[in-house]
């Protein structure tokens, strides 16, 4: 383990500042021109919408979705750990290899180039904003030494939640009896289709984005009216029960 | 159970005895007589009435979570469930037909349930089993009934299921729904059609005026001088506010509601002649959906357990019916209280239900029940509302805790957003049933 992976694992200002410090670092030893004449920094700033479900950079691991080092040149739906949808294993075993032009087009539309896909996510329309990210993500996702600390996806603070609420365990057989007010909207497995799955979420992201939508600071009147009379332990069980039926077949 | 029902019907009128005991009684009785049997006997029986969205959901669920310890027979006459939900959206263009279809392959491949298909005709309370209209009948420990809703006779003078192929309602989905499609795209350029909209309580709240919307997309585009008339016995309807903002932005001088104010509450109607006379005044018509009144399914008041408006009352913590603790009643039949009659209520209602059929019959543990609803509509291409609830059991019915409802000035990309949503909502509840 590095000194920056112990960074990223408190989140203190100082090791932002670190961060910050470090990206800017690497980017000044970018080349000029060619492939990489986009703008990695605004990348990173745009890497905010996959940032909820991907992790990359040092110490990355897989979250709502596959963590994305060294993801140029990988076959897609490839890595053994992750929990794939079946039709991103599909495309995988049908040829589909990360290039730089296979994720553009799949940032572009996601739903249309794989379609039942679980990725949440309507698309990056604009090209030099695409061009832009994967500008960050082949800086962030490479093996080099010089690799970025990865970021948590999520933090209780950014809600103002507090902490202690993660440390709640849930009865996962209750959240299985709870879970039916789930699955009339969230289908257990399958591909997104304008609702996201939330079969296999991490514990902490799950509670924290309940908990979000039950304290009002994440918006949404479906979500906020069912979460907004789950207990703290009903969410934590529900956490448990959606999280063990990732680890299902 | 034939000894067993034997026994039972000895005891029959015995006041001092629960049901409970009298079974237990009747099956040690014929433990006595026949070993084998018994094991079969030992095993609990469901029977589910009604394949929709509140029998089949139920059915699902208790079979899949008692992982075989309870019997489960889905009695359905029909091998294919055309859904009512999104059956305006068939209408309208935006889905096809097979996209509404499901069959019960999977519910007896994945849950083992036993899926026949028959009419339920009768149920003998005291005996416990239901009668078929193929002749057989079924025996239960506990019986679901799940039947939707059936039309009151006379509520539309001059109608009557005879007349539904010249003037359909289309609110049972199937043919019903195709012939109403073909007659819209049918209609001569510039031609009529009308709605005979139903009085409270009906099934799907907001569903005649989806049905509008989605007629009005039609005919906006393959026949712009078109009118619709809308005759109407309610003061006010579901989402009116969203709709009628919709229809004035989407379908400008298209449609006209005639409300109870003028006479919409005084319709009769002449099919042979396509004629619709309201307060008096004759309207010639060239497409005529006549949506009556409604009622709990017919095997409901068969079975002796609804009330005089014709649905049958519950238990909001179980939907056990109030007249008989062995009967349950889920969705647009029963008469539960806040909830509005919808394929996402039934749904909810279904998993209350079995996880309090799976309590009494397996002793596996039981939680508080919980209710929620959330109707979609599309009144346009990518113009997507919605309204929803929470809800608890009380002792008195379900009753409504908090809400939401979408606005009118909402950006184009909530009501996309919104619509996409009811798409995810569409795929997932039909797997919740079906799968
Ligand atoms: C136009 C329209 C649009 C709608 N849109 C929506 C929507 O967007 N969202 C929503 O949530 N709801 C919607 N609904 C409402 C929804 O369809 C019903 O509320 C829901 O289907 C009720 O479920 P149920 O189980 O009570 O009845 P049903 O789903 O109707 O199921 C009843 C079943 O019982 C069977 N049956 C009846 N009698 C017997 C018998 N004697 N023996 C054996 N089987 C029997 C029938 O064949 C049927 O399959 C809509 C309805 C309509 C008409």
């Amino acid at each position: 383990m590095t000194a920056r992976s112990t960074a990223s694992a408190g989140k203190s200002p100082s090791a932002r500042a670190a961060f910050a410090a470090l990206t800017a670092a690497l980017l000044a030893v970018l080349p000029a021109g060619g492939a990489w004449s986009a703008d990695a920094e605004r990348g990173r700033a745009l890497y905010a919408e996959c940032k909820r479900c991907h992790q990359v950079g040092d110490g990355a691991a897989h979250r709502i979705g596959p963590h994305l080092n060294d993801i140029f040149g990988r076959p897609a739906g490839s890595l053994d750990s992750f929990r794939y949808s079946p039709a991103m294993k599909a495309a995988g075993a049908g040829g589909l290899v990360w290039t730089g032009a296979a994720l553009d087009r799949f940032l572009a539309a996601p739903r249309a180039t794989v379609p039942r896909s679980r990725m949440s996510y309507a698309g990056m329309k604009d090209g030099s904003d695409r061009a832009d990210l994967l500008a960050w993500l082949r800086l962030s996702s490479g093996g080099g030494p010089d690799r970025p600390p990865a970021q948590p996806t999520v933090t209780p603070e950014e809600y103002g939640l507090d902490p202690q609420l993660l440390t709640i365990r849930g009865d996962p057989d209750y959240g299985a009896y709870l879970a039916g007010e789930c699955t009339t909207c969230h289908r257990p497995d399958g591909g997104e289709e304008g609702i996201p799955s939330i079969t296999g979420w991490p514990h902490d992201d799950f509670v924290i984005a309940l908990q979000a939508y039950k304290r009002g600071k994440r918006v949404h009147p479906a979500m906020q009216l069912v979460a907004g009379r789950l207990s703290d332990e009903e969410i934590a069980a529900l956490a448990a029960h959606f999280r063990r039926a990732g680890d299902q077949p | 159970m034939n000894q067993g029902e034997g026994v039972m019907s000895q005891w029959k009128g015995n006041s001092g005895l629960s049901r409970r005991q009298v079974l237990a009684t009747a099956v040690a009785a014929s433990t006595a007589l026949s070993a084998p049997a018994v094991l079969a006997q030992g095993r609990p029986r469901v029977v589910v009435v009604g394949g929709g969205a509140g029998g089949a959901t139920a059915a699902r669920y208790i079979a899949r979570d008692s992982k075989g310890a309870v019997d489960v027979t889905l009695v359905e006459p029909t091998r294919a469930y055309y859904s009512c939900f999104f059956s305006n959206l068939y209408i309208g263009g935006f889905r096809d037909y097979a996209s509404i279809g499901h069959s019960y392959g999977a519910l007896a491949a994945n849950h083992g349930i036993n899926v026949v298909h028959d009419w339920a005709v009768s149920v003998d309370r005291d005996k416990r089993s239901v009668g078929l209209a193929g002749g057989g009948s079924l025996s239960y420990d506990r019986l679901v009934l799940s039947p939707g809703i059936d039309f009151k006779d006379g509520s539309v003078p001059g109608w009557d299921l005879s007349q539904q192929n010249r003037m359909p309602h289309a609110y049972k989905a199937g043919s019903q729904t195709q012939l109403l499609k073909a007659q819209v795209e049918a209609m001569a350029q510039g031609g009529v059609y009308c709605m005979v909209a139903p009085p409270n309580p009906f099934r799907c709240p907001p569903g005649p005026y989806e049905r509008i919307s989605m007629v009005a997309h039609v005919l906006k585009e393959t026949n712009p001088t078109a009118k619709i008339l809308i005759v109407d016995p309610k003061a006010k309807f579901s989402k009116q506010g969203l709709f009628e903002d919709g229809w004035q932005r989407l379908y400008p001088g298209m449609i006209e509601r005639i409300g109870p104010d003028f006479g919409g509450d005084k319709v009769e109607v002449r099919p042979a002649s396509m004629e619709v006379v309201i307060d008096g005044e004759v309207n010639k018509v060239d497409v005529c959906n006549v949506i009556p009144a409604q009622q709990a399914g017919r095997i409901a008041a068969a079975a002796g357990i609804t009330n005089d408006a014709g649905w049958a009352p519950v238990v909001a913590h179980t939907m056990q019916s109030r007249a008989d603790e062995n009967i349950h009643v889920l969705g647009d039949a029963s008469h539960q209280g806040d909830m509005p009659k919808s394929g996402f209520s039934a749904n909810s209602q279904a998993k209350v239900c079995a996880m309090a059929v799976r309590g009494a019959l397996t002793g596996s543990k039981v939680y508080p029940a919980r209710f929620s609803n959330t109707c979609w509509s599309l009144i346009g291409t990518d113009d997507g509302v919605k309204v929803g609830a929470s809800y608890e059991a009380t002792d008195e019915k379900i009753a409504k805790t908090d809400g939401f409802i979408s606005k009118t000035g909402e950006s184009a990309e909530v009501r996309k957003a919104t619509y996409e949503e009811s798409l995810g909502w569409y795929a997932a509840i039909s797997d919740d049933i079906f799968s």
